[in-house]
């Protein structure tokens, strides 16, 4: 496990260096969060905090009814941590109001359309307090296809993009989050009884060893097997990295012109900033 | 005189904004003129920020354009290192270095090695340079090498068969990885080792000028640094953070370390090149 330990305390700096910095350069001195109680979303509102001081994060609580009242704890308990804003917006009347039309969606559709029904209304929100909603995304499930597109995938600036949950763990751990959030299985709460791992097949501490080998140190997959994982298992997360793939790239664009936004129009995000 | 004070500008420019970069290199030349330097050194293009993609063609600079007058001029009070985006008579763009002096432009060096991998992609947009010379500066004979430049070892020791007593290093270094093991990236601790390294190999003073901040994500990390003929770093800057680095060189320090070491004299040029040349003809064994 030693590729996947990480410096703390440089990384926490990089992070909240880059925040600041893309933040501010982009004119904005806010950032809003959509606070669910879990992990990733309480790391990312640290890290906001840390960076913009706490009066410049906004974190809103969007429950369900069905989301676990553990799951609310969580998040008011991090809001009083830090000192930040809060507002608390109940998606139940929004959801049901759509599933009406549509009685036999199953969970999944169910689980999306909560989703993106708080990705709006983080959007909206923000264009009010004037703030960049900060993502919550961590590597491995970005790799993994593990999120909803337009829906929690969505944000202007992702803090934990480039971090495997393991390592959010451990990053968590040194900033102070409190322990019952760290500790407690990752989930969804997108239904009741979800948590990831079991909808996974397999856990984080598994999956981020393989993912880190496979990604950032390029072994190819018979490397991997003769690491000591299991031909099968590197074969399954391999695909679910390939069908994926479409979740981290922007809708195809068909080509017509001499210059094609992304294929040869070319300009970094941060132009002239 | 063989002690001169000296600065590193380890800056952060704006992406694809002349206007506001000329004016952050005239407030830290500023600042150094200031604290007493006479040489100010500052990143790979300094002048335009570094991930440019298509804003390449846009900031663009001829060597006789007005804008980079106002640097001759500052050259006037302090000698000077930046970097730019030069546009070549036939309207090649390189990335390139220039090293300005009593309002002139006393040496150009245009990046030999562009690198085009990871997170790289500079030949998609730059032509590469083609000479390595060193030149004659106030703090004595210098080359200046760009970033990748430095990780092909040739480029250094052209230099130094060619007089270099001063490595000038230009950099603007995305950190990557290794953060399981330290508090660094991997490649600052592996750019930590080479600018050692060289200095001990070349009995030279080498000036590692590198930025920070951040573009589109990717970070900057600083460190920028003064090493000694002896391989002992002198002078050395934060990581992440803006900074005026300053540090006093001694060229009779290259006197002793080749008193101690005479490597330099000892190199054997023939047989390099005839044992080149015959690689060139023949291939690896």
């Amino acid at each position: 496990m030693t590729g996947l330990s990480l410096h703390c305390e440089f990384a926490r700096k990089i992070l909240s260096g880059f925040i600041a910095n893309e933040v501010r350069k982009t004119g904005f001195s806010r950032v809003i969060v959509g606070l669910s109680g879990g992990l990733d979303s309480a790391l990312s509102a640290y890290l906001g905090a840390e960076a913009l001081g706490a009066e410049n994060v906004l974190a809103l609580l969007m429950p369900y009814k069905t989301s676990s009242s553990e799951s609310r704890a969580h998040a008011e308990l991090i809001v009083k941590e830090l000192g930040i804003q809060s507002d608390l917006i109940d998606i139940t009347p929004m959801v049901d109001a759509y599933f009406e039309r549509f009685p036999e969606a199953d969970q999944v559709r169910r689980g999306n359309k909560m989703a993106r029904e708080r990705m709006t209304i983080l959007f909206d929100v923000s264009a009010k307090f004037r703030a960049l909603v900060l993502g919550t995304s961590n590597k491995t499930e970005l790799l993994l296809g593990y999120g909803t597109l337009y829906g929690d995938m969505a944000s202007a600036i992702n803090p934990l993009g480039d971090l495997y949950k393991t390592q959010v763990r451990a990053l968590a751990g040194h900033i102070g989050i409190p322990e019952a959030i760290i500790r407690k299985e990752p989930s969804g709460d997108l239904w009741v009884g979800q948590t990831d791992e079991a909808e996974l097949g397999f856990t984080y501490e598994e999956v981020d060893q393989v993912l880190h080998l496979m990604v950032d140190r390029r072994f190819e997959i018979p490397d991997i097997v003769a690491a000591g994982f299991d031909e099968q298992f590197v074969r399954a997360v391999l695909a679910k990295i390939q069908s994926s793939q479409y979740k981290r790239r922007l809708p195809l664009i068909a080509k017509i012109s001499a210059r094609t936004i992304d294929r040869d129009f070319r300009y970094p995000r941060d132009w002239g900033k | 005189m063989s002690r001169h004070a000296i600065a590193l500008a380890q800056i952060n420019p704006t992406l694809g904004n002349l206007e506001r970069n000329v004016a952050l290199h005239q407030k830290s030349a500023e600042e150094a003129i200031g604290r007493g330097a006479s040489l100010l050194i500052f990143p790979e293009l300094s002048l335009t920020g570094y991930f440019l993609k298509d804003i390449v063609s846009s900031v663009a600079l001829a060597l006789t354009s007005p804008l980079l007058d106002r640097l001759r001029d500052l050259s006037h009070r302090i000698d000077l290192v930046v970097g730019l985006v030069e546009e070549s008579p036939e309207h090649l763009l390189y990335n390139a270095a220039l090293y300005l002096s009593k309002g002139e432009i006393r040496h150009l060096h245009r990046k030999v090695y562009l690198p085009t991998y990871g997170i790289f992609d500079e030949q998609r947009y730059l032509a590469e340079g083609s000479r390595i010379r060193t030149f004659r500066a106030a703090v004595g004979r210098s080359a200046i090498l760009i970033c990748e430049d430095m990780w092909h070892p040739s480029t250094v020791c052209v230099a130094s068969i060619d007089g270099m007593e001063i490595l000038i290093s230009p950099s603007a270094s995305p950190g990557r990885g290794g953060l399981e093991e330290g508090q660094a990236f991997a490649n600052a601790r592996a750019w930590e080792t080479i600018t050692r390294a060289y200095a001990q190999l070349f009995t030279c003073y080498v000036l590692y000028a590198n930025r920070v901040g951040y573009e589109d994500g990717a970070c900057f990390w600083g460190g920028s640094e003064v090493i000694a003929p002896s391989g002992e770093p002198i002078a050395k800057a934060e990581y992440l953070s803006e900074q005026i680095l300053m540090a006093e060189i001694d060229t009779a320090e290259v006197r002793r370390a080749r008193m101690i070491n005479p490597l330099l004299r000892d190199e054997r040029l023939d047989i390099t090149l005839r044992e080149m040349e015959r690689v060139r003809r023949e291939g690896p064994r």
